[in-house]
């Protein structure tokens, strides 16, 4: 039996970080070391365990067979139990959580888990969210693991309480549960009309609705179109996200700039997939307001990363500019934009979290304002004198020449995020105007427009952080620096340095994602896999 | 029975979305409440309604499936419910945060004079 423990491969990285943060709850408050060790443990098993995912689904890719791997939960067959499947795009999207991941939480490790009780556990719980909703085939299964990712955000965006967060969080999930309620009802007409929820089985049903079924159905996928769209950010819907991401912690905002993507990718799964080319109606189902309204977003965060007054208000715009350039290259739905975009999610996910933790460190004067505010208990084991440790703890390995390394980091960023060349943003930007101008036809105006907009939001994004970042490193400061610490700087560095692997290996990596683009258009490919999986039978104790 | 449900549920999302709109804390959290069990229901209506009709294989009714309520939908209550009870429990531990951060209930932490 090669299949024995390999197969189970798929379902660890949702168990992993489950179970770990079960543990953490157990631990004392005053436990921080071995909290910390636990699940410096964990994520550095994870991403492991991502990246063994990720060389399996190339070989198997490239071997010739199918890279769609399915895990039957509980073994049931398909269609009736919950489904899991890696394939291309999941095992990409695994890979860039266990590196944000992790690099999020080193970089807690310097002060902010101390900012508030149970960090530790929430952020495994959001990391166990984020891969559950990228291994799913089952659309209310996503909805479940959206719940745990987003009670999970909830609990790391008060972390560290104070006015402005509790007023954020307050609007946070107030519209976070509105939203949740809109996917519950899309889900609903959904079921009620296909009779089943699992992607690849509602993939079959789909085509052969008619009638005044096909207008509830097309209504259900609508409602969950939206709900899709608010986790994204698009205008007019995302009007939440800057103000929001502004407020939490550095690395918690880490993490949140992969879940906008959250809602990127479950509209690539779901439309991809249920509305292929083969039936008349499905083919443009949504084209049109993907497009436009991604190219309103891009506006929209356009003008606003203009605007804005803070850095972290322009890494907030910054975040939306990018979904809306996902959104509106996956609307464009032009020859291989897709490969582009896909590239692109993966390069501004990196750059927009090392560019949030950057600002950690920018802001700290901010920042250490906020540290002294500590809520009152509310369980009897919460220990809020947590923040008081001895100093030395605290400080750590020092870096000399802080200016120096933030300024530097700070302009790779901005060069990352901007899309200037030769960093991994030009490559995307490139990869995805590139299809965009060459498609095969005649060019769309509205493809003009979006490649017009594509390259303003950079020059817009150059702007406001050669601005700020002038104002904030440069400028003459009467207050000493504070130091820089190994685990501040690393993880930022991690993050970046992937980018640079992103650029080095620009060829490599765009294959990858050309061969997921081809795996995410052969729905007969999915469908069967899906549908086909084999139950494990009982072995026999040897 | 369909009317008095189509009603009901009218109703509820009816004054939910009314109540969400308000500028005190505490009127948007019943409006989320009021929304779920509107949702709720509407999942409940999703899976056809039926009087009397067990929803698991195996009761008297034996195998003849048109005997049987779909039990799908239950399961998907069930677990929304739990879902929005606890997001529920969680809004109102921030709308007391809130409260006593900012020193009133509206949404937006000021009178907005």
């Amino acid at each position: 039996m090669t299949a024995g423990w390999i197969h189970h491969l798929i379902i660890a990285p949702v168990l992993l970080p489950l179970g770990a943060s079960a543990v953490m709850l157990l631990l004392d408050e005053r436990r921080r070391r071995a909290k910390n060790v636990i699940s410096l443990a964990t994520m550095g098993s994870l991403l492991a365990l991502a990246i063994a995912l990720l060389v399996q689904t190339v070989t198997l890719g490239f071997s010739g067979g199918s890279a769609t791997r399915v895990y039957l939960v509980g073994n049931w067959p398909a269609p009736f139990g919950i489904v899991l499947v890696a394939d291309w795009l999941s095992s990409m999207m695994l890979v860039l959580t266990a590196l944000v991941g992790i690099a999020g939480f080193i970089f807690s490790l310097a002060r902010w888990e101390r900012a508030g009780p149970r960090f530790q556990a929430l952020f495994l719980l959001q990391i166990m969210g984020l891969n559950g909703a990228f291994l799913t085939g089952d659309l209310f299964n996503l909805f479940v693991f959206f719940e745990i990712l987003l009670a999970a955000s909830y609990g790391l965006l008060l972390h560290g309480s104070g006015a402005r967060r509790v007023k954020a969080g307050l609007h946070y999930v107030a519209i976070n549960v509105g939203t949740s309620l809109l996917f519950l009802i899309g889900v609903a007409l959904i079921y009620g009309v296909a009779g089943t929820l699992n992607m690849a089985d509602l993939a079959t049903v789909i085509p052969a609705t008619t009638g005044l079924d096909l207008a509830l159905l097309q209504s259900g996928f609508a409602v969950l179109g939206v709900a899709f769209l608010v986790k994204a950010g698009m205008w007019p819907l995302g009007f939440w996200l800057p103000g929001t991401y502004a407020t939490a912690v550095p690395p918690a905002a880490a993490v949140f700039a992969l879940l906008s993507k959250v809602g990127v990718y479950a509209l690539l799964r779901v439309y991809l997939l249920l509305f292929g080319a083969d039936v008349g109606w499905t083919e443009t189902f949504g084209e049109e307001w993907l497009l436009f309204g991604g190219i309103a977003t891009v506006s929209f965060g356009t003008v606003g990363v203009l605007a804005a007054r803070t850095l972290s208000r322009v890494a907030g715009y910054c975040v939306v500019i990018s979904s809306g350039t996902l959104l509106a290259t996956i609307g464009a739905g032009e020859g291989n934009a897709l490969a582009g975009a896909l590239f692109y999610l993966v390069s501004s996910t990196l750059g927009l979290s090392a560019f949030y933790m950057l600002l950690g460190l920018v802001e700290h004067r901010d920042a250490d304002a906020t540290m002294g505010l500590v809520a009152e208990p509310v369980f009897d084991d919460e220990y809020t004198g947590a923040m008081v440790v001895d100093e030395d703890e605290e400080v750590g390995i020092v870096i000399p020449a802080t200016i120096a390394i933030l300024g530097g980091g700070f302009a790779f960023c901005a060069l990352l995020l901007a899309g200037l060349p030769p960093l991994s943003g030009f490559v995307a930007k490139f990869a995805i105007i590139h299809s965009l101008i060459n498609p095969g036809g005649s060019i769309d105006a509205s493809s003009w427009v979006f490649v017009g907009l594509l390259i303003a939001s950079g020059l817009a994004i150059l702007i406001a952080t050669t601005r700020a970042g002038i104002d904030l490193l440069w400028e003459p400061s009467d207050q000493p620096q504070p130091p820089l610490r190994v685990a501040e700087a690393g993880p930022v560095g991690l993050l970046l340095l992937v980018c640079l692997g992103l650029m080095v290996f620009a060829g490599p990596v765009m294959r990858y994602m050309e061969w997921t683009e081809q795996s995410l258009r052969d729905r007969q490919g999915y469908i069967n896999a899906v549908l086909s999986a084999e139950r494990a039978t009982t072995v026999a104790a040897p | 029975m369909e009317i008095v449900l189509a009603l009901g549920i009218g109703i509820f999302t009816a004054s939910g979305v009314w109540l969400i709109l308000r500028p005190r804390t505490f009127q948007v959290i019943l409006g989320l409440s009021l929304l779920s069990y509107a949702v709720n229901l509407f999942i409940y209506a999703m899976g056809r309604l039926r009087i009397d009709a067990p929803p698991v294989v195996g009761s008297e009714a034996g195998a003849d499936l048109t005997q049987h309520a779909d039990p799908l939908p239950q399961a998907l209550v069930l677990t929304a419910i739990v879902i929005s009870f606890a997001m529920t429990a969680l809004l109102l531990v921030v709308l007391m945060a809130a409260r006593g951060l900012t020193g009133t209930d509206h949404v937006d932490g000021d009178e907005g004079e």
